[in-house]
């Protein structure tokens, strides 16, 4: 048995991590909710960027403030403040993304009464000149107002150091997707999983040097090329429920996906120009597109087809949040760009972290046989 | 009882708003106009509901509205058949109504008036909704002509300066959009006059509203949901500024002559969100039978919201900052003062929240408001459970009995103020 894996307490307990961090460092913890967050700068601020998937299962505070038809990340996330499992974290940051976090950010505003709030309201489209210069505005002012919240100035060396950091942590990411899509084998796409989770949790330079001896190790590693079925994932798991291990039962490796907390978290590098802030804003027009936000028309579906060809997938899993409003509507066009492709696919929609094992597992395994 | 049934046929043709046949001539001829464009050589353009129409008006452009043809669809019932389409077609029964109506109607030309005319271009901005987005790429995906979104950052607590520019630097995009795709450049004294029109016709609507603050009210928020459709479609015309004249001159006449939309009206209440299209006579039957107007709603007076940050001879310039702080663009505590302000200007009694599947920017923070309501006004609240188009949605014997009880709460409550 291998000794405990690096990320482990990061992924089993988040929360705890952190404040644990928090007491060790004596050091801000700053929460947020989505990949459009400019972590970047929390951590040349000093914090730990804490990225919130929502916890909690049942939910009870949360029902007096949104309706049932609110996504179980949305729920969950304000359920776990409400109960006081987020009372060590310093701040709360909402970058704007889709309509329930947009209402939530207000929801929380008015009802969570500890640590700072701020608003990133960052442009819904990416491309054009003015859309550009107005994300570039907003990142600079989120450094502003994050800096006047803790305290301090974020200083040019802080970022710096900190663009070089998370440009090695995201290529050690990509090289972690890289090895498991080359040889499946060596290492379990939950594990994969759990890494990027952690990724958007752990102290992050902790995170990179872990990575980086866990990719030197695994290089080293001789396994026989897979012959199980190769899949992509696709969809928008804000909450991520254990898929991993039913799709490796039924035979299937997890190959690739485009998920905010998974590839798009590593896809695209911050450039070497200064100023910093203005490529931290750019890496967000060109990494792949989150489908709250506008790029074009297909980029989305092109990017999926384009990802089964590069990784040569047998088929794509979409994986949908119940009541997430942005990912149900590309799904219809982009099941239909695999159909011309005459590349298969199977949707699962998620009602909330407690998922039906039994059911997932009878329709993986008719997937994949059928592949 | 004993009156005989003439008086009451009496009483209710003289309750009857007599500008209904004009507003729905204008409408038909509105939509055979729209319908018969290219044979006049004209572009037809979709526009979201709370998008900036009078850029278009002034470049001729023929502005239709899938948000007001999707409300058509709720009130003719035929919302089901389409949402189950829709989801044939492989959107989640979760989404808009508005939207799954209309991306399953585009296909087939389906709905009341068989389809709506093809668009040239659409228009979408998202200060209602991130769901317009989504529906507009889906739709332009479809149809593949061009889309202008202009994209309005949502103002949780204000209006910044950053996004000011970006939404004024906008406003020039989409005029150079329209002189792209029309072939003819941009007439800025047209813009002009629209503007002006615009701008009157937003006063009258309001001032149309503002007629329910008589007791009683010589209208109510049912009336408003129907005569709403020419200030969202044909705002910035000479159209809407005179058919609202007249509009406020018959609800003034009303006033003077003691009509009232509520035979005895006794209780006034405000109306949150949209309608519920397909119920709207049933439930104006439902509160009327307890002598209870609703007087006033948030949904309606949504197109005049951001009158204060207009200007008459500059409007090319204050419509960022008007298109961006509408009703729905802003966060849920200024939504509760907003609330709490037409509470007091209409006199209401109680509120009624139609908690509406379809609309999470409309909905949610509905419990928050409920209870800012609660406690600093002290007033008794309603909240339905339906959707504005999905009937099956709604169920009608829970909502009756809910509505009838908080009718008896709201009677007993003001019998103990009163003694
Ligand atoms: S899962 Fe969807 S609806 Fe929920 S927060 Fe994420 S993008 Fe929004
Ligand atoms: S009903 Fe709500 S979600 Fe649907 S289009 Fe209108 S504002 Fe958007």
């Amino acid at each position: 048995m291998a000794a405990r894996p690096f990320y482990q307490d990061a992924v089993d307990d988040p929360y705890a991590y952190a404040a644990r961090w928090k007491e060790k460092q004596q050091k801000p913890v700053v929460a947020h909710f989505c990949s459009y967050t400019p972590e970047e700068l929390i951590w040349a601020a000093g914090a730990l960027p804490l990225r919130i998937f929502g916890q909690s299962e049942r939910i009870v505070a949360a029902d007096t403030h949104l309706q049932s038809y609110s996504c179980s990340l949305v729920r969950g996330a304000l359920e776990d403040a409400l109960a006081g499992r987020l009372d060590f974290a310093d701040g709360f940051v909402f970058p704007h993304t889709c309509d329930s976090i947009q209402r939530l950010s207000d929801i929380w505003r008015l009802n969570v009464p500890h640590g700072f709030h701020l608003d990133a309201v960052l442009p819904v489209k990416l491309d054009t000149p003015s859309a550009r210069d107005y994300l570039r505005d907003i990142v600079a002012r989120f450094g502003r107002d994050l800096g006047h919240n803790l305290g301090i100035d974020i200083s040019a060396e802080a970022l710096a150091a900190t663009v070089t950091l998370y440009n090695r942590l995201r290529a050690g990411l990509q090289a972690l997707y890289r090895l498991r899509s080359e040889r499946p084998a060596v290492i379990s796409s939950s594990a994969v999983h759990a890494i990027s989770r952690a990724a958007m949790v752990m102290d992050r330079e902790a995170f990179a040097d872990g990575l980086d001896s866990l990719l030197a190790e695994l290089a080293g590693c001789e396994q026989p090329p897979a012959t199980r079925k190769r899949l992509v994932l696709s969809g928008g798991l804000c909450s991520m429920p254990d898929i991993y291990n039913l799709i490796e039962t039924a035979g299937g490796d997890v190959v690739w996906d485009d998920f905010c907390t998974g590839s798009r978290y590593f896809d695209g590098q911050i450039g070497d120009e200064q100023p910093w802030l203005a490529g931290i804003a750019d890496r967000y027009r060109e990494r792949m597109v989150c489908p709250a936000k506008h790029m074009d028309l297909t980029r989305r579906g092109a990017h999926l087809v384009d990802l089964v060809a590069a990784t040569r997938a047998d088929g794509v899993i979409f994986v949908l949040l119940k009541f997430c409003d942005p990912h149900a509507f590309d799904y219809p066009y982009m099941k239909g760009m695999l159909d011309t492709a005459g590349i298969p696919s199977l949707l699962f929609e998620i009602e909330d972290q407690q998922i039906s094992a039994g059911q997932v597992r009878t329709r993986c395994e008719a997937f994949i046989e059928m592949l | 009882m004993t009156t005989p049934d003439k008086t009451i046929d009496e009483a209710r043709e003289r309750r009857k708003i007599k500008c209904v046949k004009k507003m729905k001539e204008i409408m038909t001829h509105y939509y055979i106009d729209a319908k018969t464009a290219a044979d006049q050589g004209k572009k037809v353009a979709w526009i979201t509901s709370g998008g900036p129409v009078e850029p278009l008006i002034a470049m001729d452009v023929i502005p239709v509205y899938p948000e007001n043809h999707a409300a058509m669809i709720g009130a003719s019932k035929m919302g089901v058949d389409l949402c189950i389409q829709s989801e044939e077609m492989g959107y989640a029964p979760d989404l808009c109504s508005y939207a799954r109506a209309d991306i399953a109607c585009a296909p087939v030309e389906g709905g009341p008036i068989g389809g709506l005319p093809r668009p040239d271009m659409l228009i979408c901005c998202n200060n209602i909704c991130g769901t317009v987005l989504k529906w507009y790429e889906a739709q332009a995906r479809f149809f593949k002509v061009p889309l202008f979104i202009l994209d309005t950052p949502f103002c949780h607590t204000e209006f910044s300066e950053e996004a000011r520019r970006y939404v004024r630097r906008q406003i020039d995009e989409y005029i150079q959009f329209l002189e792209q795709h029309c072939g003819r450049p941009f007439d800025r004294e047209r813009m002009n006059a629209v503007g002006r029109l615009s701008i009157e016709g937003q006063r009258l609507w309001q001032a149309v509203l503002d007629t329910t603050t008589h007791k009683p009210a010589p209208m109510s928020a049912f009336d408003a949901f129907f005569h709403l459709a020419l200030i969202v479609t044909l705002r910035g015309t000479q159209t809407v500024v005179d058919y609202y004249t007249e509009l406020l001159q018959e609800m003034q006449a009303r006033i003077a002559q003691g009509i009232s939309a509520v035979e005895n009206e006794e209780y006034r209440l405000l109306w949150d969100n949209l309608p519920i299209w397909f119920r709207t006579r049933w439930l104006s039957e439902k509160f009327a039978a307890h002598n209870a107007c609703l007087v006033a709603d948030t949904y309606t007076s949504a197109w005049c919201s951001s009158l204060q940050y207009l200007r008459e001879d500059d409007f090319v310039d204050t419509m960022a900052e008007g298109y961006s702080r509408i009703y729905l663009n802003i966060g849920v505590d200024a939504m509760a003062e907003s609330v709490m302000a037409m509470i007091d200007k209409y006199q209401a009694d109680g509120l009624v929240m139609h908690s509406n599947r379809s609309c999470k920017p409309y909905s949610l923070g509905q419990y928050d408001i409920q209870r800012i309501v609660r406690e600093k006004k002290k007033l008794p609240t309603l909240m339905i459970e339906a959707d504005m188009v999905d009937e099956r949605l709604f169920a009608e014997g829970p909502t009756a009995t809910r509505i009838d009880a908080f009718m008896e709460m709201l009677k007993a409550g003001q019998n103990g103020a009163r003694a």
